[in-house]
């Protein structure tokens, strides 16, 4: 038996929490977060467009 | 009061929507998760025959149900995209895909874990993990395949029979416990009903019932961007008040 089972067998909540839980936890986080800069950049690329509209029709 | 349905079906109508139901969502998924976890932790007792390891149930199966209904609405968003050319309908199959390749991961991540102190193995090639895995690369194909070409509309159509045609994977995920003699467990949950504890069943439906909306929150989400990203030409984009401020 290694390392890893014998504490697993001895901390079993913890090994759950920190495994399955708190990856799965971190992955919503991580996901969240990407979905939120993405919209952050599309919103300033949709911006950077207008303004570049916007200049092309005043100098027209 | 009829509603009139196929107003929400043009990206214009539904941006807005999807920014309304997000925080509904998002807020309910966040307290169905704390519930959940109480209920898993504090109030459901320790398995007979496999202790506190049990617990990773009420992870694992939601994952793994998500993994698999995302994948079914994809395909079929993606062929409502493929026969009627509704432009809407794409986008949804584009931003459910990642969704639904973090909850295939998650599955088998948990499966893993789980499997180590059960089976004494993280992984074996058993037909239920086998095919679960097979789920991850179909996600993992699609995403790729969109992201390839470059015209948005003919990657729709590529990425929409690649997952046309993978969803014949899905039957075969569920069945695979029955049709073959697998290490995996068969399905806990019945029609015909389950042996689960109550306290069991409470948390691992509340938790099924936060990933749900969790992922319905989050690929809202990710569609508007996509909407906001394919639409930008349209003027109704350009009047939209987070794009003027």
């Amino acid at each position: 038996m290694s390392g890893l089972d014998i504490w697993m067998r001895e901390n079993p909540l913890t090994y759950i929490w920190l495994g399955s839980y708190g990856v799965a936890l971190l992955i919503f986080a991580i996901e969240i977060a990407m979905v939120r800069h993405k919209r952050k950049i599309t919103l300033q690329q949709v911006r950077l467009m207008r303004d570049a509209d916007d200049e092309a029709g005043d100098e027209e | 009061m009829a509603i009139n349905w196929f107003k929400y079906s043009a990206p214009t109508t539904f941006y807005g929507l999807a920014g309304k139901l997000i925080p509904w969502f998002a807020i309910s998924a966040a307290i169905l998760f704390a519930i959940g976890l109480y209920i898993g932790f504090v109030v459901a007792p320790a398995d007979a025959q496999q202790g506190e390891f049990y617990r990773i149930i009420f992870i694992h199966v939601p994952s793994s149900i998500l993994s698999m209904f995302l994948y079914m609405i994809m395909a079929g968003y993606a062929a409502l995209g493929l026969i009627f050319n509704t432009r809407l309908s794409a986008m949804m199959a584009t931003a459910i895909a990642p969704t639904g390749a973090l909850f295939a991961f998650i599955s088998l991540w948990t499966g893993a874990l789980w499997g180590k102190p059960m089976w004494g193995a993280w992984w074996v090639w058993d037909a239920r993990l086998t095919s679960e895995l097979i789920l991850l690369f179909l996600y993992l194909g699609f995403i790729a395949l969109h992201a390839s070409i470059d015209d948005p509309r003919r990657a729709d159509r590529a990425s929409a029979l690649l997952a046309i045609v993978g969803s014949v994977n899905v039957p075969i995920i569920y069945f695979s416990v029955k049709w073959w003699n697998t290490l995996h467990q068969g399905s806990t949950i019945k029609f015909t009903g389950t042996s689960m504890h109550v306290a069991m069943q409470q948390a691992m439906f509340t938790v099924l019932a936060a990933c749900w909306l969790y992922a319905i929150a989050i690929v809202l989400a990710r569609v508007r961007s996509i909407i906001l990203e394919r639409e930008r030409n349209t003027t109704w984009i350009t009047e939209l008040p987070e794009v003027r401020s």
